[in-house]
């Protein structure tokens, strides 16, 4: 695995390596030193061109961990803006002689660009609205962790669909390792043959959040942004939208006894989820951060040739 | 000088000829019939052009193109791009208006003409903005514009949102009798940067709907009838079922006349090639689905498309070499039309004789311009080209500034030999 582009390009088999290899690295997370000499000499660019707190300080946590220089550009300016272009800034970089770089992109297909112009391995964190492959990798992981399993889930994707990266990403890998998925939000935010990405039998939008979460294992919800009201007239209001698309604790009732919920964060309390679900007992929220620093790990390791010398 | 271009395939749909023999070019450089063959001048003419084995037809012409003079001369300018063009076998193109500054006044309109003039290498006939900036708020002088020589009036690439605007442009246009040249795409609609579907949902990128095409063509219909008999309304790179339905609609009813162009990409690609995020398959309207595509080369085959216009339009590769997203729409055309068309001829979906009056009669009548013709009488602007000779499509192969083509590094079927405009040749392979 040279690259880390999209679930879209993973097997079952090669999802279900790096969770397993997530498990042991998160043993490490556990250890009183924290850290082990895997990717000591290697160096890692976390290339970031959206504003991110948490899946940036998760890669960058994971890479210290897993001993790798790690080298921090952020810019909140698209290329375009700032008059350098993405593939000028990049081999720039690439004179730093970095083995991979961690790339978070407000345009789809930005880290496909990259690799096919730069030789580092090209770890896709997030571009545009079409793939977030290590949150869908760390939430099939925290599905396990508190399932048991991924295969026959019924796992419940709720909120604004059509601009998701995670959704994607979850779909792909939910469909693949036979989960099955509930996608529920405002109509205008369902975007068409969204059912194809997973297979029909596997994917199934419903009519009303209340059948989405109706007898699910997991209830996902997702980050609701308040330009689609205004830009694209997705929904007339937050409190609307929290009436029909939020989650409480009467909905979550719905859900089977021992559903867990997760969301990707950042969260809008209050909006997408009131606070009495996001902070009570079926919450696993923290828990998908915590696994995100494994799962990083494990997939900076197998796409830096770890895999090849365990295999 | 007299020119015998002897022993090809002359196709000539507007006078129903497709058959081996001569085309003679007289010295006022206009199709003549060739004078009878003498003892000792075997031929009757000055210069001789063997064209056994290759088709002999009007010259193309092309009423959609770019050549980004004045303003972009680092993608293409008048020269590169009518050399690119004649090496495509065009001996006309119409240049659209979006120039900087854009071609709204009687100035730009003589200084694409005197550039023409000095550097191009076949004709070029401007378009003239419908209306000032193409911000499609005012009108642009459309009679000083006529009267410089544009032959139509376009706010290409600007789509014009302004029902009450459009349907003044209609009108006054028909009191100059030119023709309206509309991209038909609801820009509030049209927010995407594909073809919208489960492709662009897959890929995660915004989408621009069929529909998006289909209420500004049945709106602008709408408001040609209103402007009443003479009113013309042409619709550039036209790409869904759903917008040719309305113009057959149109057309049965009868009240104002209705044209269509495709671009070669619209009837060659599909939205598939999206995949990958290659920004060459990036164009407005966007690549459709096998349903739109499909229709489009039903469209070609049974009449309701007038002509096949390129869209030609370079870009280099600061515009196109970035984020999928964030890159120019559109790309070069000239060279890969003729080819792409005979692909057409071979698949047997439209004869050679529709080919060819796709490219030369019947983008002359929906403009009104002279040509597509062998007509005795008619311009000498000849394209003799070989069918069956295949080459592949390089940085180098192309004479355009840009090489923003989706079919780099393919290997086309067609090409052509010998290109004359006026009798003169002007392109010789």
């Amino acid at each position: 695995m040279k690259h880390l582009l999209g679930i879209e390009d993973l097997s079952r088999a090669q999802i279900e390596r790096i969770l397993d290899t997530a498990k042991s690295m998160k043993e490490v997370g556990g250890r009183r030193i924290r850290k082990v000499p895997t990717l000591r000499g290697r160096t890692v660019v976390n290339l970031f061109f959206e504003a991110s707190t948490r899946t940036r300080t998760s890669f960058e946590v994971a890479e210290k961990r897993l001993s790798a220089d790690v080298i921090n550009f952020a810019s909140s300016t698209s290329s375009v803006s700032k008059g350098e272009t993405l593939i000028d800034t990049t081999k720039n970089l690439m004179a730093m002689r970095p083995d991979a770089i961690v790339v978070r992109h407000a345009s789809a297909g930005a880290p496909h660009l990259l690799a096919r112009h730069v030789a580092a391995s090209i770890v896709n964190a997030g571009d545009g609205a079409h793939e977030h492959p290590t949150q869908a990798l760390l939430d099939a992981y925290t599905m396990r962790d508190k399932c048991g399993r991924v295969e026959g889930l019924e796992v419940a994707i709720v909120g604004d669909i059509r601009n998701s990266r995670v959704a994607r990403s979850n779909i792909l890998a939910l469909a693949r390792l036979g989960a099955h998925v509930r996608l529920a939000g405002p109509p205008p935010l369902i975007p068409p043959g969204i059912e194809r990405l997973g297979g029909r039998a596997r994917v199934t939008v419903a009519n009303s959040a209340d059948d989405a979460v109706r007898d699910a294992d997991v209830v996902m919800m997702l980050r609701i942004q308040r330009e689609r009201m205004t830009d694209d007239q997705a929904f007339p209001s937050l409190r609307e939208y929290a009436i029909l698309w939020g989650l409480n604790a009467r909905r979550l009732a719905l859900a089977k006894k021992s559903a867990i919920v997760m969301h990707p964060g950042p969260m809008n309390r209050g909006v997408e989820i009131m606070p009495e679900v996001a902070d009570g007992a079926q919450s696993v929220i923290l828990e998908q951060v915590e696994n995100g620093v494994a799962v990083r790990m494990a997939v900076l390791y197998l796409v830096l040739g770890g895999g090849e010398a365990a295999a | 000088m007299t020119t015998l271009i002897q022993g090809g395939r002359i196709v000539d749909p507007a006078n129903r000829v497709d058959k081996v023999g001569d085309v003679f070019i007289d010295d006022a450089g206009r199709i003549a019939r060739a004078p009878q063959k003498r003892s000792g001048a075997a031929t009757g003419a000055d210069r001789v052009i063997d064209a056994r084995g290759t088709v002999v037809a009007p010259g193309f012409v092309d009423i959609h193109a770019h050549l980004r003079e004045p303003g972009e001369e680092w993608k293409e300018d008048i020269e590169t791009g009518t050399r690119a063009a004649v090496a495509g076998g065009m001996t006309a193109v119409c240049c659209m208006a979006n120039t900087r500054p854009v071609n709204d006044s009687r100035g730009v309109t003589e200084l694409i003409l005197a550039r023409a003039k000095e550097v191009g290498h076949c004709r070029v006939y401007p378009i003239g903005a419908v209306t000032k900036g193409l911000i499609g708020e005012s009108l642009a002088e459309m009679g000083d514009l006529k009267r410089a020589g544009c032959v139509a009036v376009s706010d290409d690439g600007q789509p014009i949102m302004s029902a009450a605007v459009m349907r003044a442009a209609l009108e006054y246009a028909r009191g100059l009798d030119l023709v309206v040249i509309a991209h038909e795409e609801d820009r509030t609609l049209a927010r995407g940067v594909m073809d919208e579907g489960p492709l662009s949902t897959a890929l995660g990128m915004r989408g621009n709907p069929g529909a998006a095409e289909e209420v500004m063509v049945v709106r602008d219909i709408a408001l040609a009838e209103l402007a009443g008999p003479g009113a013309r309304l042409h619709i550039a790179h036209i790409s869904t079922a759903a917008a040719l339905r309305a113009v057959r609609a149109a057309r049965a009813r009868g009240v104002v006349r209705v044209t269509c162009e495709v671009t070669p990409h619209h009837f060659s690609l599909t939205s598939e090639s999206v995949r990958g995020y290659d920004s060459n398959f990036k164009m407005a309207p966007p690549l459709r689905g096998d349903s739109d595509r499909d229709a489009v080369v039903l469209a070609l085959r049974d009449g309701t498309i007038d002509a096949i216009a390129t869209d030609h339009a370079p870009h280099s590769l600061v515009e196109k070499e970035v984020e999928f997203d964030q890159a120019a729409n559109g790309i070069v055309g000239f060279e890969t039309a003729l080819p792409l068309t005979l692909a057409l001829v071979r698949q047997k979906t439209i004869s050679m004789g529709r080919a060819i009056r796709l490219l030369s009669k019947g983008p002359c009548d929906v403009i009104g311009l002279p040509g597509g013709t062998l007509t005795p009488g008619a311009p000498g602007d000849v394209v003799v080209f070989d069918p069956n000779e295949k080459w592949t499509v390089s940085a180098s192969s192309l004479c355009s500034k840009s090489g923003n083509s989706p079919w780099m590094g393919a290997t086309m079927t067609g090409r052509v030999r010998a290109t004359l405009v006026g009798g003169k040749v002007v392109y010789e392979a």
